[in-house]
């Protein structure tokens, strides 16, 4: 099910220039969402119509609290950063469907804002794994996830781990798994695509486009499928309804 | 509390309110179910449906403007075979009106749908003649009197169920449009669509839309949809199924007294995915506050 509630702001903070972590209470969201799900969050100010979707970093079901690590893109974002404890806010979710779980040794791989998604992922797969982050120049979230597994960085300036980019951080390293799991900039996932393809690896990509409704009546965020979608029969996937996870097999990015 | 009737006719179709959904904000109303009772709806109306399946257009789809968003999805549907089979049913469901909308890309494509849809039971029909995001039909019959009137003929040669013209704002008069559809032979009209609008990305220095126009929704367009709706209240006497930027009652009342019979929710619905309801609730209180016994006493009554 997915349920939209009135939620309170537990706490918020600024993890470096333009990237916020926040806590949030809800009533049901938290005791059914799963790593890879995303929830829609609506402005209080009617000028933006539009939810922002924004994937969650961390489920707490005992506590019925979720964790969303977000970048301020426009003046939505901006005005969520400026969300105090005890603050309502305005939430749809959980929604899409997240990453399938398994026991195999597995790469979690994000970058930039794909990086939050791996953590309650990281948390929650048992078996053996290694998780590699790519970021522009500052680390966020490497302390949580260095903690979930082996843990490596890949940044644009050197400043930290292999300078470059996380598929450099994978071939410096030696790095291999049976499967992968993937979130962020779409140059860096066609790459992981790839890869993946090339080498027989299963993996799973979560993808992001524009979206309005968020539940996939409104058929803003598609993407391309290789096959034809059981829901319009072309060649069009929902990323908020069939997505945000897919095989990388299953999608084409252009 | 006294009885209050808020049923409306539309063409000899009886909804049990006035409140309706915008074609292609709500799906066949599957994903909105979760959240809205659909039987609480005086109808709902189906995003377009085609002969056969449409691809759409490349994203992104759509952009958020200050008090709406512009989209140019290009009518993606999955053609009127997978739809007879799947949507219909669903929607069958619920104590609502179906309204199917239809598009296509020639007379040929809309007659075709109009005829399948004669055998499945749905209520109404609602020609789409209005879209700005789709190069060959759509918008192309829904600018020029003659072409609305052409295809309103063929359609209605053929259709079993009473036909909605949805009119364009793009256009220098929309009542000559509304008058062309009504002569016709058109049963209601509905209007408007969105207003074609464009956004720059100044950082990427790139169009924000891939079709670099979409279709401007939202209470942005409020305003110029509510004269619209009166103008051609005073043109036409078919009954007018009134949209744009409805998000609560009182927008939707704006609608009706200024001639409308029934209202849609469209936008709306992105922002808050219970609106519709929400909008023939208010409804319901208006006339409550106001001693209001019959709707149909506020249908055009600011002149």
């Amino acid at each position: 099910m997915k349920y939209k509630e009135t939620a309170k702001v537990i706490r918020q903070e600024c993890l470096m220039d333009g990237i916020y972590s926040m806590w949030i209470q809800t009533e049901k969201i938290a005791g059914e969402a799963v790593p890879g799900q995303f929830i829609s969050v609506y402005s209080k100010d009617s000028s933006r119509m539009l939810p922002r979707p924004i994937s969650l970093c961390e489920i707490d079901r005992a506590q019925g609290s979720l964790r969303i690590v977000y970048r301020v893109a426009g003046a939505g974002t901006a005005e969520f950063s400026g969300y105090q404890a005890g603050d309502d806010i305005e939430i749809l979710g959980p929604l899409g469907n997240g990453f399938p779980l398994t026991e195999k040794k597995a790469m979690l791989i994000g970058g930039g804002i794909g990086v939050p998604p791996m953590l309650e992922l990281a948390k929650q797969l048992t078996g053996e794994k290694v998780i590699v982050a790519g970021y522009r120049d500052s680390l966020f979230l490497d302390r949580e996830l260095s903690a979930n597994g082996a843990f490596y960085v890949a940044t644009e300036d050197g400043s930290t781990g292999t300078r470059g980019n996380v598929m450099d951080a994978i071939a410096a390293n030696g790095l291999e798994a049976d499967v992968i799991y993937a979130c962020g900039p779409k140059p860096m996932l066609r790459a992981i695509q790839a890869y993946a393809i090339t080498h027989g690896i299963q993996c799973y990509l979560s993808l992001e486009e524009r979206m309005a409704c968020g539940v996939g009546a409104c058929l803003a965020c598609v993407c391309k499928s290789t096959e034809v979608d059981e829901h319009t029969h072309v060649h069009s996937k929902r990323i908020c309804k069939e997505g945000p996870v897919f095989l990388a097999t299953e999608v084409e990015l252009d | 509390m006294a009885e209050r009737n808020l049923s409306v006719d539309i063409a000899g179709v009886t909804l049990k309110n006035p409140v309706m959904t915008c074609s292609g904000t709500f799906g066949s109303g599957m994903e909105y179910s979760e959240f809205v009772d659909l039987s609480r709806l005086g109808a709902v109306v189906t995003k377009g449906v085609a002969n056969v399946p449409w691809t759409g257009n490349p994203t992104p789809r759509i952009a958020e403007v200050s008090s709406g968003m512009l989209n140019a999805i290009g009518l993606q549907n999955p053609g009127i075979d997978v739809f007879a089979q799947r949507d219909i049913p669903f929607l069958k469901q619920y104590d609502t009106r179906i309204v199917v909308n239809v598009c296509g890309r020639s007379e040929e494509d809309y007659v075709e749908v109009v005829e399948r849809l004669g055998e499945e039971p749905v209520d109404l029909l609602e020609i789409n003649i209005s879209c700005p995001n789709v190069k060959e039909g759509g918008i192309a019959f829904g600018q020029n009197p003659k072409a609305a009137y052409a295809i309103t003929k063929a359609v209605k040669a053929k259709a079993k169920q009473p036909v909605i013209m949805k009119l364009s704002p793009n256009v220098t008069d929309i009542t000559e449009m509304a008058k062309a559809v009504e002569a016709a032979g058109a049963d209601a009209v509905s209007l408007i669509n969105t207003l074609t609008g464009m956004k720059i990305d100044i950082h990427r220095r790139a169009f924000a839309l891939a079709n670099k126009t979409g279709g401007l929704s939202g209470p942005a367009i409020k305003p110029v949809a509510v004269r619209m709706v009166y103008q051609v209240a005073q043109a036409v006497q078919v009954p007018i199924i009134g949209m744009g930027g409805i998000c609560n009652a009182e927008d939707a009342l704006e609608f009706i007294l200024a001639g409308a019979t029934a209202v849609a929710v469209g936008t709306a619905n992105f922002h808050n995915p219970v609106a519709s309801v929400q909008v023939a609730e208010g409804i319901a209180a208006y006339m409550e506050r106001y001693g209001v016994s019959d709707i149909r006493e506020l249908i055009g009554a600011v002149k």
